[in-house]
């Protein structure tokens, strides 16, 4: 029915195999041409602003950027900051994968459970989670606890929908066989459900750290809860453009290694599905 | 028709039950933050239905239309120059990775110091937010178009406009729509945000006016209304969706089969 | 009406170059239906994507009616063996077979017509509204016969059509090949590896070498017109020629000079 997100990363579909020599070097050629891609980048927001077409004040060039992130990393209160950050998102992930994951394997074990929630399911999840933000700030002010409820809120449903998903790809059989000799239902979710969920949840996992953390920042942007944002929030007032453009450089940096670690995460566990998938087909 | 009904049931059965125990939790509730559902409900009839809805309501979901529908249009359009070439692929998809990965309402105080805080600011802050997902499935949705069908495509003489919106399009479609459907997300994200951060209307704006000034039950009216709106967003969305991939998704069905 | 002369195809790979094509002359005249058929590997699909101007040769040329390939022809429809991948599913049965006719700019009254003929033609003419992946392999096969059948082409070029469908589809599709060929007196070249299929459907029959490929023979298949699974498939003559084509084939594998290009070859 729902496209299940597989393309949402871009880039980790399998390539339908062009099997040739050609591949190895065309790897290296392409990481060559993607560093001259980021070094353009580099380079035109340094030129824009220094032949005068934009202002430097709104857009202050690279260099001027870089300075600025060089001063950020040698101030203890950015680590600080970039602790809380990881705190809050960490924590916050790590209540939703597990939460999500519970209740999806709880939800699709029962058959009947599956249908008297899914109506619910599918009016709570397009909530927008920032929705939450004046509720958070009434209930915890400026506490961490605000970031953990609107992160936890965005990240639950992405792990709790794949985790279904999952649940409805149970080869039949095997579950027909698993009862068949006799297995609890406790046994069946442990030998069965689970294994063949288990890369849908690490999908799940993956979406959900991107979101995460895209809300954590968030909540300290606008709610003022301690971490980067707040920082970025700081510097905007203070009118420190630089050390806004250096921050912001930051989260990007920081979203680049939460989506190249859980894509690594999740590849190990697909690889693993697949191989073993591989050996039942052959 | 009892399959129908018994259907029906499974659906409403357990919206009622929350929304009963909701209302019976907090049917006398004193507590200044939960404010009764009977309270809630009516605050929901006196503030969203009058002025409010020309006022607010109606400048941010125009606002977020046209954030979203830019970005559909400028995502698809570089996306598929992108996709269509290896080497523009190669290049340009490092530095698109990473502009993708900034959480894209750090990037509101930002457009601020270009656009200022009015009505522009906030639509290229949605077009900032959405046009990645889609720009990055799209390179991909053009990336695996399938090399027979291109073969031929060619051998037909189909080229030209006609290869982009009957092949190079289509075959990229349930992708561009798996990226659309994040970016409606993130824009509705991206909507309430630029609006709670400064603007003079909006949803955003009121819902942040009544926590401020501890007008509870409107409060909970706001998040209630954001919660419909959300909803009725991802319905239509679906609905065109399962229009346009009607397709697609008997193919998948077929295939598994 | 097609002339492939001293076609060859290297594909750099690299460091490494992969010869697939070495000398390719051939000459189909109008009219004909001539079969191509060799080892596995012997680059039978590069050399029908050159003849149908998909893929640029390295040297030698195609030329039709007289006319040198560089891009695909106007007078050419290809049939591939993919039938799941060459037909758009996005697009109904009749939508497919439309498409390029609208390409063409025929008048719509003209494409109508087109499209239903060619529909009847095949045995499809209910299918119309269906989506391709709605239909079984073989049938979805019939839907790209009636899209190049409705093109109107002068050469038909067929790339294993019927290599992923089951034996008796098979047979049934041969047949409406013949059919086809005899009713529109279109020029067929039709490229297999089976080597059953090959006599059965062709005037004659080229056979190739293992790659790097070249002409190892041309065999005229003198079996009556009128063909039939049953009758000809029993033939003596057929046995003698299919025979004779394995035979060639087993020796091209195991690279053995050919009769006609002794001495040919050497590095």
């Amino acid at each position: 029915m729902t496209l299940i997100e597989r393309t949402s990363g871009g880039g980790q579909t399998a390539a339908p195999a062009s099997g040739d020599a050609r591949r190895g070097r065309r790897r290296g050629s392409a990481a060559w041409l993607g560093l001259a891609g980021l070094g353009t980048l580099l380079a035109v927001m340094e030129i824009v602003p220094r032949v005068g077409l934009v202002s430097s004040k709104y857009f202050p060039p690279t260099s001027r950027i870089a300075e600025a992130l060089a001063a950020e990393v040698t101030d203890q209160a950015f680590w600080v900051a970039l602790g809380d950050t990881l705190k809050g998102w960490a924590l916050g992930l790590l209540i939703a994968t597990v939460a999500g994951a519970a209740l999806g394997v709880l939800i699709g074990a029962v058959p009947l459970l599956r249908e008297y929630t899914a109506s619910t399911i599918e009016f709570l999840r397009p909530i927008p989670s920032v929705a939450l933000i004046p509720l958070a700030v009434l209930l915890f002010g400026t506490d961490i606890r605000s970031t953990l409820l609107l992160v936890v809120y965005a990240s639950f449903w992405q792990v709790l929908v794949q985790v279904l998903y999952g649940v409805q790809d149970v080869d039949p059989v095997a579950d027909e066989t698993a009862r068949s000799y006799g297995l609890s239902t406790i046994a069946r979710v442990r030998y069965v459900l689970w294994p063949t969920a288990l890369p849908y949840v690490m999908t799940g996992v993956r979406l959900a750290a991107a979101v995460a953390l895209v809300l954590a920042i968030t909540a300290e942007l606008v709610i003022g809860a301690p971490g980067l944002g707040a920082r970025i929030a700081v510097a905007q007032t203070s009118n420190a453009v630089p050390d806004m453009y250096a921050l912001v450089t930051v989260t990007g940096l920081l979203g680049v290694l939460v989506n190249l670690g859980a894509r690594a995460v999740e590849r190990r566990t697909l690889a693993w599905h697949q191989s073993v998938r591989g050996e039942v087909a052959a | 028709m009892t399959a129908i009904a018994r259907k029906v049931a499974a659906a409403l059965a357990l919206p009622v039950v929350l929304f009963a125990v909701w209302w019976l939790a907090t049917g006398s509730s004193e507590n200044f933050y939960f404010p009764s559902l009977r309270v809630i409900l009516s605050s929901f009839g006196e503030v969203w239905t009058g002025d409010r809805l020309v006022t607010d309501v109606l400048p941010s979901v125009l606002r977020l239309l046209c954030g979203y529908l830019a970005a559909v249009v400028i995502a698809v359009t570089a996306g598929v120059v992108i996709g269509s070439s290896p080497r523009i692929r190669a290049f340009a998809e490092p530095a698109l990775e990473f502009l993708r990965a900034i959480p894209p309402p750090v990037l509101v105080p930002i457009i601020m110091l270009f656009a200022g805080i009015g009505d522009v600011m906030k639509i290229v802050v949605i077009v900032f937010g959405c046009v990645w997902p889609i720009l990055l499935n799209t390179v991909e949705g053009v990336r695996a178009v399938d090399g027979v069908l291109l073969d031929t495509a060619r051998s037909y003489g189909i080229g030209g406009v006609a290869r982009l919106r009957h092949l190079v399009l289509r075959s990229a479609s349930p992708q561009i729509f798996a990226g659309m459907r994040q970016a409606l997300s993130l824009g509705i994200i991206l909507m309430v945000i630029s609006e709670m951060f400064a603007a003079s209307n909006g949803l955003g704006f009121a819902i942040v006016q009544f926590q401020r000034s501890f007008a509870i039950p409107s409060m909970w009216s706001g998040i209630l209304l954001l919660g419909i709106l959300g909803f009725l967003l991802s319905l239509v969305f679906r609905l065109v969706e399962s229009r346009a991939l009607s397709w697609y998704h008997g193919l998948r069905r077929s295939q598994r089969s | 009406m097609l002339d492939v002369r001293g076609l060859k195809k290297v594909y750099n790979g690299g460091a490494r170059q992969v010869e697939a094509i070495r000398d390719l002359t051939f000459t189909l005249s109008a009219g004909e239906l001539v079969c191509l058929v060799g080892p596995s590997g012997c680059g039978k699909t590069t050399l029908l994507k050159c003849v149908a101007g998909l893929l640029t040769p390295t040297s030698g040329e195609v030329l039709l009616q007289g006319r040198p390939v560089t891009g695909p022809p106007p007078g050419m429809a290809v049939v591939f063996q993919e039938y799941g991948r060459s037909l758009f599913p996005w697009l109904r049965v009749g939508e497919n077979v439309d498409l390029p006719l609208r390409q063409k700019g025929l008048p719509k009254a003209r494409r109508r017509e087109l499209v239903t003929e060619a529909l009847a033609a095949v045995g499809l003419a209910d299918a119309e509204s269906a989506y391709p992946w709605q239909l079984s392999g073989g049938m979805q096969q019939r839907v790209a016969i009636a899209r190049a059948v409705a093109f109107e082409p002068e050469v038909l070029l067929m790339d294993e059509p019927f290599a992923a469908v089951d034996a008796q589809t098979r047979a049934d599709l041969e047949d409406l090949v013949r059919a086809l060929w005899h009713k529109l007196g279109v020029t067929i070249l039709f490229v297999t590896h089976d080597i059953d299929e090959a006599v059965y459907l062709g005037q004659r029959v080229l056979i190739l070498s293992s790659s790097p490929t070249v002409v190892r023979e041309e065999l005229t298949v003198d079996l009556p017109d009128t063909r039939d699974q049953l009758h000809t498939r029993g033939h003596p003559r057929f046995t003698a020629l299919r025979t004779h084509v394995q035979e060639q084939i087993q020796a091209a594998k195991r690279g053995l000079p050919s009769p006609s290009a002794a001495g040919d070859g050497e590095e």
